[in-house]
This record gives C-alpha cells, sequence and structure tokens, in this order.
C-alpha cells in the first residue's frame, strides 16, 4: 500500500505543473465552498436571531385566525381565560421551553396634542417580555439601565414615528383606542425610550405595560392576543412546537376544530424563504465544486493514462494484476483530491479567521450594525471534504479502470 | 521435460476482413538453462513468437506448452499471474518506469507482482544489483544513466522474482555494437549464475553467434526444422 502511494506520488510530482494547476483549481473550489458557507450561514443565523431574539420568539400561540388578520389586530380573536389558562399550563409541563411572555395587541391613535397618527401597539409584562426577547433591550435608546423595559404609565415609541411625529423622551403623549364594545377610551403615557425600527412583522410596534393596556381596552380577564415563546435549544424548534400543538390540540371551538394555533418564527417571517434561498445558494455552490474536482482529476487522469501507456504495458507483461494498476492510478486521482482537500481546508481556516479578526460588519434596521461571525462546523468541513475526495475518486475510476484493462502487447507498441 | 514445446503452432492476425497469418505451423524445443536466438529478417514474426511464449498473446492453432501449461488455456489474470511467477522480460526500449530509481525498478516485480516480505527483498535487490554490475548506480533514475546500464537493470529486473524463462525481442536493437554485445555477455553470465533459460531474438549476425541455439524464421516458418548449433549443456 504505501508503494502504491509512493509510486503515486512521483508520478503526480513527475508533472509537477499540471499537478499544482489541478489542486489549485480543487483548492480555490474548496476555499469558494467553504467561505460561502461559513459566511451565508453566519448571515443567516444572525438575521434570524435578530427576528427570534427582538420580535417573534422561537414560536408563537394566537386563537384561530388571529395570523391571518394580523395586519388589524382583532380584538374579537384574542384568547379567552379558559385558553390562557391552558396555554400557560402547557409551557408551564414543557421542560425545552425557557420563558414565555404574553402580549395584548391593539391598533389605537398616537397623539402628542400637536398632531395625530395611528399606531400598533404591544401591551406586555416588561420583565417577561425582556426574558423571552433578549435582544429587545438592545433596540431601545436610551438604553434602559437596570430595571424593567418600561413601567406603568410609560411608552416604547417606534423610531420613524417618533421622527416623524417630533417626539423625545420625557414627552407626554396621548393613546386613544375603541375597544371591543365599540366605546373610545385615551390615557396619557410619558415616552420612556425609542425603539428602533425592524423590517419585517412587529418590526414597528409601541410597547406599553400589558396592565395599562388591559385598561384601556377596558379588559378585567386575562385575555391575551399572542404568546411568544423562547426555547432553551432552537434545533428542537420542530419537535417542540408538535408536543405544543398537541397539548393544546384538545381545545376545540364550537364547530369541533381546534381553537388555537402554532406557528414557528418561519412561519412568520419573511425572511425565512430568503434563509432557504441561502441554502439553495449553498447547494448550486456545492454543485460546481463537483463539478469543477470531476472534470480537473478527470481530465488529468485521462492525459496520465494516455501518456503512459507503455508503461502500463510494461507493468502489465511482468505481471502487474489488472487491480493492482487499477489501484494505481485510482490512488494517484486520490492523492490530488486530498492534497487540494487539505490545503483547501487550511486556507479556509485561515480566511476564516481573518475574516473574524477584520470585523466584517453591516448595517441591519436603522442604526444596529451587526458583525458577521463566519465559523465552520467540523461536520460541514467533513461533508464538504468527504464530497472532494470521493469525486476525485470517482473521476478517476474511468481512466484507472481503461488502463487496467489495457492488452500489453498493444500498449506495448503504442508509440 | 522441455521448457518450451510448440507443435504446428501457429498464429494468424485478422485486420478487417484479411487474415493474416504470421506463424505458419512451427514446431520447436526449448530445454531449460539454454541460451537461445531467433532470428529471421522483418516481418517474419519473431515477435509474434516471443509474445505467445511470453503469455502475452494466444496462438491461433497447434499447441503451446510453456513449464507444462497449456497457453492457450489461460485468461487475462491467470496469464498475468503466470507471467508474474515465471517470465521475465527485456524490451528492446528498456521499459523501465522512470519514477523509480533502478534499485526500485529491480524491486518493482517484489513489491507489485509478487509480495516479498522488505528484508528478503532486499538482499535480493542488491545480489542482482551487484550481478549486473549496478551497485554504484542504485539510487539513479533510468534518465540519469545509458542505454546499457538501463538494459543491465532490465536484465535484473527480469531475473529478480526467479523467473525460470526470460524473454528478451531485439534488446540490443538500441544499443551500439560493443554495448549490445556486453549486454548479450551479461544476460549468458546471468544463464550461467541462476540456471534461467534466456530466449531472444536479434537481427544482428554477430550477436546472433552468440547464442547456443539459433532457429531462423523465414516467413512465419522454421525451415530446418531443429535449431542451429550446440545443443546446450544438460
Ligand atoms: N497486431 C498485428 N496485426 C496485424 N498484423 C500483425 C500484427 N503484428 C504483427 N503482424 C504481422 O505479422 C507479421 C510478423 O510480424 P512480427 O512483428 O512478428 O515480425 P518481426 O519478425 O518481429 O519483425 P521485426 O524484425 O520488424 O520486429 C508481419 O507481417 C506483421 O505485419
Ligand atoms: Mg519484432
Amino acid at each position: 500500500m504505501s508503494n502504491l502511494l509512493k509510486i503515486a506520488a512521483r508520478n503526480l510530482l513527475r508533472y509537477r505543473r499540471r499537478t499544482l494547476l489541478t489542486s489549485l483549481l480543487i483548492v480555490i473550489g474548496m476555499v469558494a465552498v467553504l467561505l460561502f458557507i461559513s459566511v451565508s450561514g453566519s448571515f443567516k443565523n444572525i438575521m434570524i436571531g435578530q427576528f427570534t431574539d427582538s420580535i417573534l420568539g422561537h414560536l408563537e400561540v394566537h386563537r384561530k385566525g388571529y395570523v391571518a388578520a394580523i395586519d388589524a389586530l382583532p380584538l374579537n380573536l384574542n384568547m379567552q381565560p379558559n385558553a390562557t389558562a391552558k396555554v400557560e399550563e402547557a409551557l408551564k409541563q414543557i421542560k425545552e421551553v425557557e420563558n414565555w411572555s404574553p402580549r395584548l395587541k391593539f391598533g389605537a391613535m398616537f397623539s402628542t396634542f400637536v398632531e395625530t397618527t395611528s399606531i400598533r401597539i404591544n401591551g406586555i409584562d416588561p420583565q417577561r417580555e425582556a426574558a423571552t426577547l433578549p435582544l429587545l433591550a438592545g433596540r431601545i435608546s436610551p438604553k434602559p439601565k437596570a430595571g424593567p423595559l418600561l413601567g406603568k404609565g410609560e411608552i416604547l415609541v417606534p423610531a420613524l414615528l417618533a421622527s416623524g411625529m417630533k417626539v423625545k423622551v420625557g414627552d407626554t403623549v396621548v393613546l386613544v383606542t375603541t375597544n371591543r364594545d365599540g366605546s373610545v377610551n385615551g390615557k396619557t403615557f410619558i415616552v420612556r425610550g425609542i425603539m428602533e425600527g425592524l423590517s419585517g412583522p412587529g418590526g414597528r410596534d409601541g410597547y406599553v405595560h400589558i396592565d395599562d393596556a388591559r385598561e384601556l381596552l377596558r379588559i378585567r380577564d386575562a385575555e391575551v392576543s399572542e404568546y411568544v415563546i423562547r426555547l432553551k435549544d432552537m434545533a428542537r424548534l420542530d419537535a417542540v412546537s408538535k408536543e405544543l400543538k398537541q397539548a393544546l390540540g384538545g381545545l376545540t371551538d364550537k364547530e369541533g376544530r381546534p381553537l388555537l394555533e402554532v406557528h414557528t418564527w418561519a412561519d412568520l417571517s419573511p425572511f425565512a424563504n430568503i434563509a432557504r434561498m441561502i441554502d439553495v445558494l449553498t447547494l448550486f455552490i456545492k454543485i460546481m465544486l463537483v463539478a469543477i474536482v470531476l472534470v480537473s482529476v478527470m481530465n488529468v487522469m485521462i492525459m496520465a493514462v494516455y501518456e503512459r501507456i507503455r508503461e502500463i504495458g510494461t507493468i502489465s507483461a511482468i505481471g502487474t494484476s489488472p487491480g493492482k494498476i487499477l489501484s494505481l492510478f485510482l490512488c494517484e486521482g486520490l492523492m490530488l483530491g486530498v492534497a487540494g482537500t487539505l490545503v483547501g481546508t487550511v486556507v479556509s481556516m485561515i480566511l476564516i479567521y481573518a475574516l473574524n479578526v477584520w470585523k466584517i460588519s453591516f448595517i441591519f434596521g436603522q442604526q444596529q450594525t451587526v458583525v458577521l461571525s463566519p465559523s465552520l462546523a467540523l461536520g460541514q468541513v467533513a461533508a464538504v471534504a468527504g464530497t472532494v475526495i470521493a469525486v476525485a475518486a470517482i473521476a478517476s475510476l474511468q481512466p484507472a479502470w481503461k488502463a487496467s484493462r489495457m492488452d500489453p502487447i498493444t500498449a506495448l507498441r503504442h508509440v | 521435460m522441455s521448457l518450451v514445446r510448440a507443435e504446428n503452432l501457429s498464429k494468424t492476425y485478422r485486420i478487417g476482413d484479411i487474415d493474416v497469418p504470421a506463424i505458419k505451423g512451427v514446431d520447436f524445443a526449448i530445454e531449460p538453462a539454454s541460451f537461445v536466438c531467433f532470428v529471421g529478417p522483418s516481418g517474419s514474426g519473431k515477435s509474434t513468437l516471443l509474445n505467445m511464449i511470453g503469455c502475452l498473446d494466444h496462438p491461433s492453432g497447434g499447441s503451446l506448452k510453456v513449464l507444462d501449461t497449456d497457453i492457450a488455456t489461460l485468461d487475462r489474470r491467470a496469464a498475468a499471474r503466470f507471467r508474474g511467477e515465471n517470465i521475465g522480460f527485456v524490451f528492446q526500449d528498456f521499459n523501465l518506469i522512470p519514477v523509480l530509481t533502478a534499485y526500485e525498478n529491480i524491486e518493482y516485480p517484489l513489491i507489485m507482482v509478487q509480495e516479498w516480505p522488505a528484508e528478503k527483498r532486499r538482499k535480493q535487490v542488491l545480489r542482482l544489483l551487484e550481478a549486473v554490475g549496478m551497485a554504484d548506480q542504485a539510487d539513479k533514475r533510468p534518465d540519469q544513466i545509458s542505454g546499457g546500464q538501463k538494459q543491465r537493470v532490465a536484465v535484473a529486473r527480469a531475473l529478480v522474482s526467479n523467473a525460470k524463462l526470460v524473454l528478451a525481442d531485439e534488446p540490443t536493437a538500441n544499443l551500439d555494437h560493443d554495448t549490445a554485445y556486453r549486454i548479450i555477455e551479461l544476460m549468458r553470465k546471468m544463464r550461467d549464475e541462476f540456471g534461467t533459460t534466456f530466449v531472444f531474438s536479434t537481427h544482428d549476425a554477430k550477436i546472433m553467434g552468440e547464442a547456443e541455439l539459433t532457429f531462423v524464421l523465414e516467413d512465419g516458418r522454421i525451415p530446418d526444422g531443429a535449431g542451429k548449433g550446440e545443443s546446450p549443456h544438460v
């Protein structure tokens, strides 16, 4: 075996430039794929994190039909105490749930006493909301010091609205809303902070304390529009979603259909499609890598066999078995693949390290800069490296087979 | 018992629809440890005959036994094994493996064809390097030595796995006269030392004089049957 490798290695070194060019091609392809995987993966994770950790959570529970009508913020589709009790009971039972937060959502008129506009409001329990959405506090300016995100009688105003209405922190504003029965109610709030906008659902909402929301809407019961849920491990998303659906499935409306709906962040955010596109692009780039390796290794091996026909005739005449001749050429192709893979992996690691040192950042939302932190899982590297080596072997199979089948007399006579 | 025995042996090539008879029914026998030469003009069938004796090609008719094996019965794989175990080859163009040193070229059959243990292998290779007078060139690659030296290495390679028969189709055609003569001398010395049968072909009258037994091929036949020359020492 070691002798096979020795001969294969020497043959590769015999055509140094050709071997170098082919390996270089494999290295470049490998680096492109690994860099793409790590950068796009980092981008994807950061984007997903922005949504799941500041607005959507990992899972949300609504009354059936609420999400379809979410633009209208329909008060008549809130979950009533019988449902909320059931949801909270179920969430306590599932141990993968890290935190959850109830929201009471409604539309209102927002007035500065000079100008008035419409606004969407989330009534939240500040402690629970902060615990469920760890990045939420980071979107508020001025940054909230220790303590709750906001207190009773305070409001967080979305940045676009604040600049449009010239609202500053500390100003007094009025929210006026109509409740489910049609009666109008108003309440004054002190502006506690400005909320940076984020594209996507819920990215331009204002926030008040849930008790204030209930007071405005004249609700005495524990009525909730949505539950936002954070899991301990996002990888368990689908399993937990299923478990929660099962737990809530018993609750039905008069027609016997389930009363509640469970959605994952991906169901709720258009970014899920972009994330999927990134996965498709990654697949395309991997296919290109396979094509590059296949064509370049096959090309080199076909040349190698053609140039060494007499040599093949010689070793065949002196009794080398067809199987040995096959492995001799397979070894050569494999070595090319392994060498390219090793160098490609090392170069990729160095480049990814460099990207982390340079801190590639991009602007996300209004002011927030997000720093990419590309990384590679061992499994991803192994998968790409394994693919390249396997493709190199497959590419040399045909030329090697041809070499092993050669008739020694014909091969020896070849000029 | 003869080492090689041919009876009414023939070989016909087929090119398209035309049959080209290259060997037209020859009979001969080669005894162990003999030093045999096939001569004849170009196209007379020397290479064709040597290829069949070397189990590289199948006869079209008659019978050919090498070491008591009817070579017509061997398939590709069996023929390869048979060659590896019993037959050594020396080629006109030396045909050493260019990426291997003289030492490694001689060692090649012991690794890739037979599987000898390392120590035994080393002893055997050194012994042959010594025998062909190439011990001081062991680490040189084929492109660093002369034609005569290459052919010495090739003779050593043919002998290294203790072949009983070495076939050399025009082994001296690419060498100058003196060198050619010395290679034939070397082969005969090897025959004396190892008891191996050497069968070679040549155009060269001076070279053919070195053989102990000479068969003259003429248009695919051996006209005077038995072959000329002293019979090999028995
Ligand atoms: N593969 C082949 N296909 C068809 N005809 C062949 C083939 N090989 C040899 N021949 C023919 O068989 C005859 C004998 O050829 P062979 O090569 O055995 O002669 P040779 O004595 O070795 O000649 P030379 O001294 O030129 O090497 C020639 O007529 C040749 O044209
Ligand atoms: Mg010939």
